[in-house]
């Protein structure tokens, strides 16, 4: 038993850097998830995995498999995009779930452009799914910092974040930084999905986002131990999903999004705030 | 007692470029209550978004002098199904004193407890925000409200959904902030809770029907003069051309808050 869990973590160096990397991802992707998930943009990060796809490739085209190109590709079309829609929604009357899927569209159709213009159906798979068991030390290097600048920006923001989920209106009558928030914010999310696309793909790096916090949503009603509970959901399903992918030689990106979707389903049904719970709860209640 | 909270200078506020505030003039003072009366659609909230900053006018000029702004708009945006307790939301009453960053202390959560106490809400602070009931919301962001101290204090409608008693103990609040040389200005539609409790009235209808004292403006003949404005948008309504030459041209058509020095 200790040796199946812990043996190819000790091993391997390709295994210890891809615990390392999906549990640091697991600390800073989970908490933006959750933001996410309470202003009711669970979908904007799907959105967005697919609008940094014609960065990503454009870098893949030019240099290779190379992580820091694809990367700054990513970011800078995920900036793009996540910006003109927060600029549209903010400026004009279109609501944000509209602009955004105007201009990820947008961004998509033109990375499928650029990838079949100069690429195979490998190249395109590499870039949608990517591989946590194949990344180096510079790959790793980014995630640190990535996550690193992601707790540091939450912590500092965090109350103004609160503030512009629970009362914008409030926000914006005693303060001007609701908006600057909201595009950090959308910063910190282009970021956390460029970090890890290269270890789980531009696909399905939303996964390790929205997956945790959407389970944790059964479990509490504040939002801080939210943000703890969907951290430890991620972490949990990062290690299960590599030794799954390790002993039953799956592939490593979909077995650790696939784990935390049973936790998900898990949560749906025996969370606290789960269905069970609801069906089958005590219909005694007090005096008063 | 004597000095201006508020100067409205030829204000025009509307949307679509159809006037909802049309050319208002006239000044609040620091301290004391004003009502403001008219029918649906008069104005009145937009006036209240024109001073608060989150609508810009479409002429004219509304100069704000206040250390703090708060405001209770008609349909608070608060997302009730938001994760978060009662004293959460009352909290953000201290953003003005402590910002993003600073820490409350043990003298704020006493204050915090006054403030619930003082709207009758002690033994609901960890009381999820979903689980109130619409009059005890209300409360909620009153207590808020008091949390802000505020000079300059906008209630829209606040009595939405509120039972007699809270009414009561809401008024006596307001009455309070008047006494304590705050301005409020407060939207109503009851027009004999107006006259008992407050000083001063604005008559809305688009433009600014009486302005004064609530015994001479709120008249038979006034409201009778209220009630017959065209509330409809007129699709081929001429341009308004300024009359008077505007002193500025009409350039810096903007709000302008003169913070004081605290």
């Amino acid at each position: 038993m200790f040796e199946s869990v812990f043996g190819p973590f000790i091993q391997y160096g390709f295994m210890q850097r891809a615990v390392i990397g999906s549990l640091l991802l697991s600390v800073s992707c989970a908490p933006v998830g959750v933001f996410l998930m309470l202003r009711r943009m669970s979908l904007t990060g799907d959105a967005m995995s697919h609008a940094i796809l014609p960065g990503a490739a454009l870098g893949f085209l030019l240099f290779g498999l190379d992580i820091i190109p694809m990367t700054i590709g990513g970011l800078i079309v995920g900036l793009v995009v996540a910006m003109g829609a927060g600029a549209v929604s903010r400026f004009t009357i279109q609501k944000e779930d509209a602009s955004m899927a105007a201009f990820y569209l947008i961004s998509l159709a033109l990375g499928v452009l650029l990838v079949s213009w100069r690429g195979s159906s490998v190249d395109l798979m590499h870039v949608l799914f990517g591989s946590v068991l194949a990344l180096n030390n510079a790959a790793l290097t980014l995630i640190v910092i990535i996550s690193l600048s992601t707790i540091l920006a939450l912590s500092v923001f965090w109350r103004a974040l609160v503030a512009e989920c629970l009362d914008p209106l409030f926000l914006r009558s005693v303060s001007r930084i609701g908006a600057p928030v909201h595009f950090l914010f959308l910063t910190l999310v282009v970021l956390n999905l460029v970090g890890g696309f290269q270890a789980l793909g531009t696909l399905l790096s939303v996964g390790l986002m929205m997956l945790p916090a959407a389970a944790a949503r059964f479990w509490t009603n504040q939002v801080p131990p939210m943000c703890f509970i969907a951290i430890a959901i991620a972490a949990a399903s990062s290690l299960a999903g590599l030794l799954l992918s390790y002993h039953a030689s799956l592939p490593s990106g979909p077995a650790i999004i696939l784990s935390a979707g049973a936790i998900y389903i898990l949560s749906t049904v025996a969370g606290r705030r789960g269905v069970l719970r609801n069906a089958f709860s005590s219909r005694r209640h007090k005096t008063a | 007692m004597s000095e201006l909270c508020l100067e409205f200078e030829n204000l025009t506020l509307g949307y679509s470029g159809h006037p909802a505030v049309h050319h208002l003039s006239g000044s609040v003072a620091c301290g004391g209550l004003t009502a403001v009366v008219g029918a649906n659609g008069s104005g009145k909230s937009t006036l209240m978004k024109g001073i608060a900053g989150i609508l810009k006018p479409l002429g004219g000029r509304c100069k704000a002098r206040y250390r703090r702004l708060a405001y209770l708009p008609q349909q608070s945006e608060v997302d009730r199904s938001f994760p978060a307790r009662v004293i959460d939301l009352v909290s953000l009453g201290f953003w003005q004193r402590h910002g993003l960053l600073g820490r409350p202390t043990a003298a704020d959560r006493e204050e915090l407890a006054t403030v619930l106490e003082t709207v009758g809400l002690t033994g609901f602070e960890k009381r999820p925000l979903d689980s109130l009931s619409g009059g005890q919301f209300q409360r909620a962001l009153f207590a808020r409200a008091m949390l802000q101290n505020a000079d300059l204090i906008l209630l829209d409608e606040p009595f939405n959904a509120v039972d007699t008693r809270t009414m009561k103990d809401l008024v006596a609040l307001i009455k309070q902030w008047g006494a304590e040389d705050r301005a409020v200005l407060c939207v109503l539609h009851d027009h004999s809770l107006v006259r008992e409790h407050f000083p001063q009235t604005m008559l809305l209808a688009r433009e600014v029907i009486a302005w004064g004292p609530t015994k001479e403006a709120l008249t038979a003949e006034n409201l009778l003069r209220a009630r017959q404005f065209q509330e409809a948008w007129d699709e081929k309504a001429p341009w308004c051309e300024p009359g008077p030459p505007k002193a500025d041209g009409g350039i810096s058509a903007d709000i302008e808050k003169v913070r004081a020095h605290v």
